[in-house]
């Protein structure tokens, strides 16, 4: 009779694409990105003039008529909300030890997560500075030029 | 682990490592298996409480922000709410927030890349508190005075 043994050392073969590597990695690239971007949205939104007084429906309009501005709160969406709502994955995953619960918040969290990156895509890119019947006060100065 | 290992390794260990060992007071034991770990667990409990508070002023960030496409006058509401002296309190701590999670993600990012980061990890967390300190020198009071000067 004879008896094969495994080969001592060898690995389990592993198929396909190691996603919590990429996860991983990614917690570090967008980790270092996102201290330029936040701290770039903090400073001028919160230190530059009067700081968060100066926020209203005119200072964004007026930042979003950059294209600079529309890139970096952009990214800044995209990467913060997917790093977050991976490292809540990574947390659902340590204290959610029922298969049940674990799979319900998964679910929620990546539906919110999704939800949440479409909408604030959609009012990036269909925003409109100068909404028709809105008082001019409300409105960002160069609304006057063109109704 | 150097506590734990203390009796088998005791002979691997240096001089000054082992009496150190030898002259913690056993009395002071805890049964179980309660971890008691040092500055690397308090950074990890500080960067999981941060960061999930960060997650979640950003879900109602997005959507706070979202009213721009509403109308003017529904954004100006919801953002004066942000306006108002409790909320600049609470802008601080948000900032200070920020502030500990990505600094000390710098540090877990040295700590993985940096041949030695592992080496320097304790020294980087009280780097850390340096840096975020000058952070919120820098941002406290300019902010206050916008949130109180009126
Ligand atoms: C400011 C720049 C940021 C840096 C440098 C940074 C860095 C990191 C790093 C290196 C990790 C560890 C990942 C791991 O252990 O594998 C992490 C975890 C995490 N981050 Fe960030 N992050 C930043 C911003 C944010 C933001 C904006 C959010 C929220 C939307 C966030 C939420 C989280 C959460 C929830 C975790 C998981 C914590 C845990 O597993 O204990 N981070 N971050």
């Amino acid at each position: 009779m004879t008896v094969s043994i495994e080969t001592p050392r060898t690995l389990p073969q592993r198929r396909g694409v190691n996603w919590e590597k990429w996860g991983w990695i990614y917690m570090r690239a967008s980790g270092v990105v996102l201290v330029v971007l936040i701290f770039g949205h903090l400073f001028v939104n919160l230190m530059v003039g009067e700081g968060v007084h100066a926020i209203d429906f005119a200072f964004v309009a007026g930042k979003w008529a950059d294209p600079f501005w529309v890139v970096w709160d952009t990214l800044l969406l995209f990467l913060a909300l997917i790093h977050g709502a991976n490292g809540m994955r990574t947390i659902i995953n340590d204290y959610a030890q029922k298969p049940g619960l674990r799979k319900v918040l998964s679910w929620a969290l990546l539906g919110s997560t999704v939800v949440l990156l479409v909408l604030g895509a959609l009012v990036i890119f269909t925003f409109d500075p100068c909404p028709a019947g809105s008082p001019a006060d409300l409105l960002p100065s160069f609304c006057g030029d063109i109704n | 682990m150097p506590e734990k290992s203390a009796g088998a390794l005791a002979d691997a260990q240096p001089v000054g490592r082992k009496q150190a060992v030898e002259q913690k007071p056993q009395g002071l034991r805890v049964s179980g298996t309660l971890y008691r770990g040092r500055e690397g667990m308090w950074s990890w409990v500080l960067h999981r409480i941060t960061g999930v508070s960060i997650f979640f002023f950003l879900l109602v960030h997005i959507l706070d922000t979202a009213l721009v496409r509403l109308s003017p006058e529904a954004y100006n509401a919801v953002i004066g709410a942000y306006q108002t002296p409790i909320m600049g309190l609470g802008e601080v701590g948000l900032v200070g927030a920020i502030g500990f999670h990505a600094l000390n993600g710098l540090r877990i990012i040295l700590v993985d890349f940096w041949s030695v980061g592992t080496r320097h990890q304790r020294l980087m967390f009280w780097l850390v508190w340096v840096l975020w300190a000058v952070l919120m020198i820098g941002f406290t009071p300019r902010h206050l005075m916008n949130v109180f000067g009126g």
